[in-house]
């Protein structure tokens, strides 16, 4: 089966390819680009004139709430919410009930996954059993397993000791530690930024030295291990500036933002907006500000849509109590790209944080646009504009600080692994 | 953004917080308070303003005085008065909040007045109520108590009469004060040239600097030329959670004695919200003394309570 991608605007962020063309999929694979795609024989054909033809986006954290957490949402609702997104790869973090800390559960959520047959799924493993921060799970078993890294998710882990245990075992194995720095003592009352706002409404706030202190931490076992540390939803411009500096150094580490950081501050929390209850909590408007920094220089390598959805009730909570996350896989793409033209920055550079780059850091070969690449394509329309409203959300989750928000950039087609999973079936060739 | 206290005429719908309401809204209520004044002190204390009409007294959190002000203003105004006390019943059982404010409303409720233990609950349950119900506020967690800034209000402009010569001094746990908030908010929007707070760090939130007031850590310093002094009750708890190291020594830096009074205005009056500790944040020659307006802020606060209420059924 070859499958021609005609006269779209082809971006490969990982070349920084941006230009008019055609790409050939055969099978699973990238056939051929350009006068070699349009020379060959095709079964069928998409015509992605006007249309953005982008690798797949690959997002590396969403949460699905499978096992445990069925009433949220299910493997089936995400699923279709990622493909709608134009995410065909997602790594999701093992915060489920039971949590993801033995290779069985690896194992069946991976198949389940499969049968859907919609984007492929990376679990990330827990890095302590039952993510209670003291024993050190069967990593080497967990990989054979599939999961390509280890984690605590949001879930904290005080002792510095296991910690540091824990960099070893996997640094012994090579694998990467993804964390997020967060001191817990700091941040255990906490539910907003420690700041105006919070002061202002009078919540419980963390400051941003919770994030500061508790990378401090993190970057010391670094140096002390070699262990490959992603650090996760950085939220303060002190822990850019830290990563920043970790990275000059040639530390081995690498860090990612959350797509609501990226464009909210603890200003929106307005009259006490629940679905603006995040972890970490939305920072000040400067915050943000260093954010996008990290981005253009980066010092930042990924963005993540941190998709949590929640059921409407844990969210008609008063603000402390409500639960906390915004769904995201489907605003993904679009909140990128509006980052894009708010920062002018070019759209090769903005998808590569959502395609090359989260591909590159989960590592995996997805994410990008070259001959014998994975066929995994967001073919999209960057005008379209649509209004964010809970029936245009495939997600079970309607819980998002943009409800109501118009944004621009629908996806098309969807395509995994050379099978076109969203937009109607391909023309014959005339 | 849209003002969730105010109706599309600009009217008090609920009372939730007095951050947000305009001057002119707050001397309404204010004026109005005055006129009610009168009819506390009348022999039948009772007008017909809210007759037929049902206030439900909504408690998520323990409260003596501030209810029964509540209950005492909303008898006053002739309305049938129900107390819940939810912390002890369907709560507990794991009913919604939302859930508990629906059953009520269909028990036909005209106003809510809503205590509880998280900042920002009163708004949640003013978005889901019915279009003639109406929230009041009654404390939630650190972020607000109008009504007893109200009442604050209204007792410094009764001593006092013009807010932008004033200097008002807030003495004490501001971190945990949703008194001391509501108090700022009504002090900045009325004008009143120099609110400063007095504690020590572990006691004032981020950022207090933004809400318009002046910081101090020296009582003596904060209280010099002061013509209020506004005391805030220390809980026992603060003692752990190394907020501070002992009742004792906060009374000797942070409590108001006799001869720290002595450095406020000679007219200076002394407020304080209750209930007190003294000993703790206030002695008692100052408590019982010649510039202590504690207990005409008890009576000021029924009549500012009628005015609030009377002022939003009526809109």
């Amino acid at each position: 089966m070859k499958i021609l991608i005609k006269g779209g605007r082809v971006i490969d962020p990982a070349s920084g390819r941006d230009a008019i063309g055609d790409v050939l999929v055969e099978g699973e694979r990238i056939a051929a680009l350009d006068a070699a795609a349009r020379d060959a024989r095709a079964d069928q054909v998409i015509d992605a004139k006007g249309l953005v033809v982008a690798p797949g986006l690959v997002d590396i954290c969403a949460r699905l709430r499978e096992p445990g957490f069925e009433y949220k949402a299910t493997l089936e609702s995400e699923m279709e919410a990622a493909i709608a997104g134009g995410v065909t790869s997602l790594a999701c973090p093992p915060d489920t009930d039971p949590p993801l800390d033995e290779p069985g559960l690896v194992d069946m959520l991976r198949r389940r996954a499969k049968s859907l047959a919609h984007a492929r799924l990376y679990p990330i493993g827990a890095l302590t059993v039952k993510l209670e921060g003291e024993r050190l799970t069967e990593m080497a078993e967990l990989s054979e397993s599939g999961c390509l890294a280890f984690t605590q998710a949001n879930v904290p882990l005080d002792d510095t000791q296991v910690l540091w245990r824990a960099l070893q075992y996997a640094g012994t194995f090579g694998f990467a530690v993804w964390l997020r720095a967060e001191d817990l003592s700091l941040a255990r009352d906490g539910v907003a930024h420690d700041g105006e706002v919070a002061t202002r409404l009078g919540l419980p706030g963390i400051p941003a030295m919770a994030e500061t202190i508790a990378l401090g931490r993190l970057l010391e076992l670094v140096r002390a291990t070699g262990t490959r540390l992603h650090v996760c939803r950085v939220s303060s411009a002190g822990g850019v500036a830290m990563i920043r500096a970790a990275k000059a150094e040639k530390l081995p580490v690498t860090c990612d933002v959350g797509i609501h950081h990226v464009h909210l501050s603890e200003m929106d929390l307005g009259y006490f907006d629940s679905h603006c209850h995040l972890v970490p909590p939305l920072r000040s408007p400067r915050d943000r500000d260093a954010l996008r920094a990290g981005l253009a220089d980066g010092t930042i390598d990924v963005i993540c849509s941190d998709h949590t959805p929640v059921d409407e009730d844990a969210k008609q909570m008063p603000f402390s109590e409500s639960e906390v996350g915004a769904t995201g896989l489907e605003l993904l793409l679009p909140l990128t790209l509006k980052w894009a033209t708010e920062t002018k920055t070019p759209l090769a550079k903005a998808l590569a944080k959502v395609t090359s780059d989260a591909a590159r850091v989960l590592g995996v070969k997805s994410g990008r646009i070259e001959t014998g690449a994975p066929a995994d394509f967001a073919i999209f329309d960057p005008q379209a504009i649509f209004r964010v409203v809970p029936e245009a959300l495939r997600s079970q989750g309607k819980n998002t600080p943009f409800m109501g928000y118009e944004l621009a950039g629908r996806v098309r087609y969807t395509l995994v692994d050379g099978r076109v999973i969203l937009g109607e079936t391909p023309k014959r060739p005339a | 953004m849209h003002n969730p206290q105010l109706n599309a005429a600009g009217e008090l719908q609920h009372l939730l917080s007095i951050e947000g309401l305009p001057r002119a809204v707050l001397t309404q209520i204010l004026d109005t308070a005055d006129s009610f004044v009168g009819v506390t002190e009348r022999e039948v204390k009772k007008v017909p303003i809210l007759r037929g009409k049902s206030v439900f007294n909504l408690f998520f959190e323990a409260s003596t005085r501030t209810r029964t002000t509540f209950e005492i203003a909303a008898k006053r105004l002739s309305a049938d008065v129900i107390n819940l006390n939810i912390a002890a019943s369907s709560q507990t059982k794991g009913e919604s909040l939302l859930d508990t404010v629906a059953n009520l409303s269909a028990m036909q409720a005209d106003i809510f007045i809503v205590r509880h233990v998280a900042s920002g609950a009163p708004y949640l349950i003013a978005r889901s109520v019915k279009p003639h119900e109406h929230v009041v506020n009654a404390g939630d967690g650190r972020h607000a108590h109008p009504t007893q800034g109200l009442l604050d209000l209204y007792t410094i402009r009764h001593y006092k009469k013009d807010f932008t010569q004033l200097t008002v001094a807030i003495v004490g746990d501001i971190l945990h004060s949703r008194v001391a908030r509501s108090l700022i908010h009504g002090l900045t929007t009325l004008g009143t040239p120099e609110v400063r707070v007095i504690a020590p760090q572990t006691l004032l939130p981020t950022g207090v600097e933004s809400l318009g007031v002046r910081v101090f850590h020296d009582m003596k310093k904060g209280l010099a030329g002061a013509d209020v002094v506004v005391m805030l009750r220390l809980q026992n708890e603060r003692m752990r959670g190394a907020l501070l190291p002992s009742a004792q020594e906060f009374n000797k830096y942070y409590g108001l004695s006799p001869d720290k009074l002595a450095l406020a205005k000679p007219d200076a009056i002394v407020m304080h919200p209750g209930p007190m500790n003294r000993g703790v944040e206030i002695d008692s020659a100052v408590a019982d003394g010649p510039h202590s307006v504690i207990l005409p802020q008890v009576t000021y606060g029924i009549a500012v309570r009628m005015a609030v209420m009377s002022i939003i059924a009526g809109n």
